[in-house]
């Protein structure tokens, strides 16, 4: 009786991960399918197959014909390069978002845990009251998420022992310290334009995204994926702690500085592209946790196909069912938040 | 196989850990390392496993000194099995006992079918191939143990040093462990075992090093080691040894009170 049930547990078990497994790389269609519907969606009305050839005109220029000028930018310079770059931070923040939560051992931690967003805020916050451009928001966002990374990096090289752990501590000073700087630059703004512009910004939005800022977004969120996503099963490894990993032969103080920096570049892009939009580092690795389990082969690619499907959702509902456009950063918590804990509902003993 | 000569190491200069310690482990044998809390068994066992470096002395695996080998090449020899914990995500039996593969592939490369069925091989050869789908954290501790056992197995590594391996577990599971370590011994495994419970050294070992404040109180066979007057020095505590039939039976502490 007991070889039966022991049996059958094996067999179901078998079953669930395999599931799991094809679950987890059939989830990357999803985006794909996610920024074809979200072309569609706009308030000015455009059929399927116009879509469709407009696309392949990227390619073969003279499947263009016979769609107006005015279809034709709509789809290509204004809709495209604001759902590529949905998909691309979405995938950004999610994927990194496990990566962190994986190296620091801790579910409750995303890639903002070394300030890389508080410093980018800053960044941002202070180009626009110095009155920049588009293109000056965005490097010093970037600018200043890469260096206030650096600082907590090189303020814990003055201690020799645990070097992750003071890492941790001076990423959240180094990310208060930030904070309290930004707030400074909100304090001092000329509250008729500069202050809403920066709050603004602070919230979260993809409404001014053209092609300028795509290019670099990808290439930084692809190669950025790509690593995380080659090192996902050391990641299992690396999550058990530096003990373990080193006595399975790796160096895992090396490999995780790697990831950071991978995590912090693709975090800094996001941020400077998309401004500060929280909670999905944070809330999609457990909903791909829910989905697929806490294994890091399936839950990489998870988290990052649904970071993507989930930042073009928000993002559509943004630019399309409200009458005004709303921040990102609120949107994705009013939306997120129902959906995690209808998730959480369903599965218990993930962690 | 694997061999210490005089190793010191000091986390802090003026208070060293482990003064002058030499052991030799011989393939299929278990060596029991005995002594207080702070004694510096843990501290011994990562310097022999390599997490550690030794400020002075030298560890020599299969004659080759322990510093040039690459730590993967040092994990296909040497498995280390922690104190019994929970991870902060709760990976199936069959994931934990996988990482074991690590040393084994490259930094970008993930396990393949190859790898799954040596981690399957394992499991079974510790008696729990039935449990591979299930979540780690949800086993006995005893079964934790064995599938760490597992782990140590699928890293093909001969030798395994197991940090306390009767903690926190009850009679049963601490004999389920340790039948099976000392039937992987007789297939010729060998083990460096640190423990609080003389009592397993009695039944399972075939080396004893008694530890007294990072120093050898006594090393050898384990007839020799755990006796009265060793044991009553190591613990500082008396201490004695029950012998039914001319054999030592059982280790147990005097009571002091009334």
């Amino acid at each position: 009786m007991r070889l039966i049930t022991s049996r059958a547990w094996r067999r179901d078990a078998a079953a669930v991960s395999s599931f799991r497994r094809q679950l987890a790389y059939s989830s990357l269609l999803l985006p794909i399918v996610l920024i074809l519907l979200s072309l569609l969606l706009g308030l000015y009305n455009i059929q399927p197959q116009t879509i469709v050839k407009a696309l392949l005109s990227l390619i073969f220029p003279q499947a263009a014909e016979g769609i107006s000028a005015t279809e034709l930018t709509l789809i290509l310079r204004i809709r495209l390069p604001r759902v590529l770059a949905a998909a691309l931070i979405g995938a950004a923040l999610a994927g990194t978002g496990a990566a962190f939560q994986g190296i620091f051992k801790n579910p409750l931690v995303d890639s903002n845990l070394l300030g890389v967003t508080s410093g980018a805020g800053f960044g941002a916050a202070l180009a626009l009251l110095l009155g920049g451009t588009a293109l000056m928001v965005q490097g010093f966002a970037f600018g200043f998420g890469l260096l206030a990374v650096m600082l907590a990096y090189m303020g814990s090289r003055l201690y020799s022992s645990a070097p992750l752990i003071v890492l941790t501590l001076m990423g959240i000073l180094i990310g208060s310290f930030f904070t309290s700087l930004t707030a400074l630059t909100k304090y001092v703004a000329d509250p008729l334009n500069t202050l809403p512009a920066i709050t603004f910004w602070l919230l979260g939005g993809l409404t001014g995204v053209t092609w300028n800022s795509v290019p670099l977004l990808a290439a930084i969120t692809l190669s950025g994926s790509l690593f995380l996503w080659a090192v996902r099963w050391r990641l299992n490894i690396l999550s058990l702690g530096d003990a373990e990993a080193t006595a399975l032969g790796m160096n895992p103080t090396r490999l995780k500085l790697l990831i950071i920096l991978c995590a912090t570049l693709m975090t800094a892009a996001a941020v400077a592209v998309g401004g500060v939009i929280g909670w999905i580092g944070l809330v999609i690795p457990h909903a791909a946790r829910l989905l697929v389990g806490t294994d890091h082969k399936q839950l990489m690619p998870m988290s990052l196909a649904l970071g993507a499907s989930f930042l073009l959702v928000i993002d559509n509902i943004s630019r399309t069912l409200l009458p005004a456009e709303v921040p990102l950063g609120i949107l994705t918590g009013l939306v997120g938040v129902p959906i995690l804990i209808a998730l959480l509902r369903r599965s218990q003993t993930v962690w | 196989m694997l061999e210490a000569e005089n190793l010191h190491y000091a986390y802090k200069p003026e208070k060293p850990t482990l003064r002058g310690i030499s052991l030799t482990l011989r393939q299929g044998t278990i060596l029991y390392l005995l002594g207080r809390n702070g004694c510096g068994k843990t501290t011994l066992m990562s310097c022999l496993s390599g997490l550690l470096r030794p400020q002075s002395g030298t560890v020599r695996l299969h004659g080759r000194d322990l510093r040039s080998y690459t730590p993967a090449e040092r994990a296909r020899h040497i498995g280390l099995i922690p104190q019994l914990h929970t991870p902060a995500f709760n990976y199936s039996v069959r994931e934990m006992v996988l990482m074991g593969r690590a040393p084994h592939l490259g930094l970008l490369a993930a396990p393949s079918r190859g790898d799954y069925a040596i981690a399957d091989a394992a499991l079974e050869s510790v008696g729990l191939a039935d449990y591979r789908e299930r979540p780690y954290t949800q086993l006995s501790g005893g079964e934790r143990q064995l599938v760490l056992i597992a782990r140590g197995l699928a890293q093909e590594c001969r030798i395994l040093l197991m940090d306390e391996p009767d903690a926190h577990l009850d009679l049963n599971n601490q004999q389920r462990v340790m039948e099976r370590v000392a039937r992987l011994a007789a297939d010729g495994l060998s083990f460096i075992i640190s423990s609080h419970v003389p009592n397993n050294a009695l039944m399972y070992a075939h080396r004893v090093l008694l530890m007294k404040r990072g120093t050898t109180l006594a090393y050898g066979a384990p007839e020799h080691i755990l006796t009265e007057t060793l044991l009553t020095a190591a613990y500082e505590l008396p201490i004695e040894v029950i012998r039914a039939e001319e054999q030592p039976r059982a280790i147990v502490p005097r009571k002091v009170s009334g």
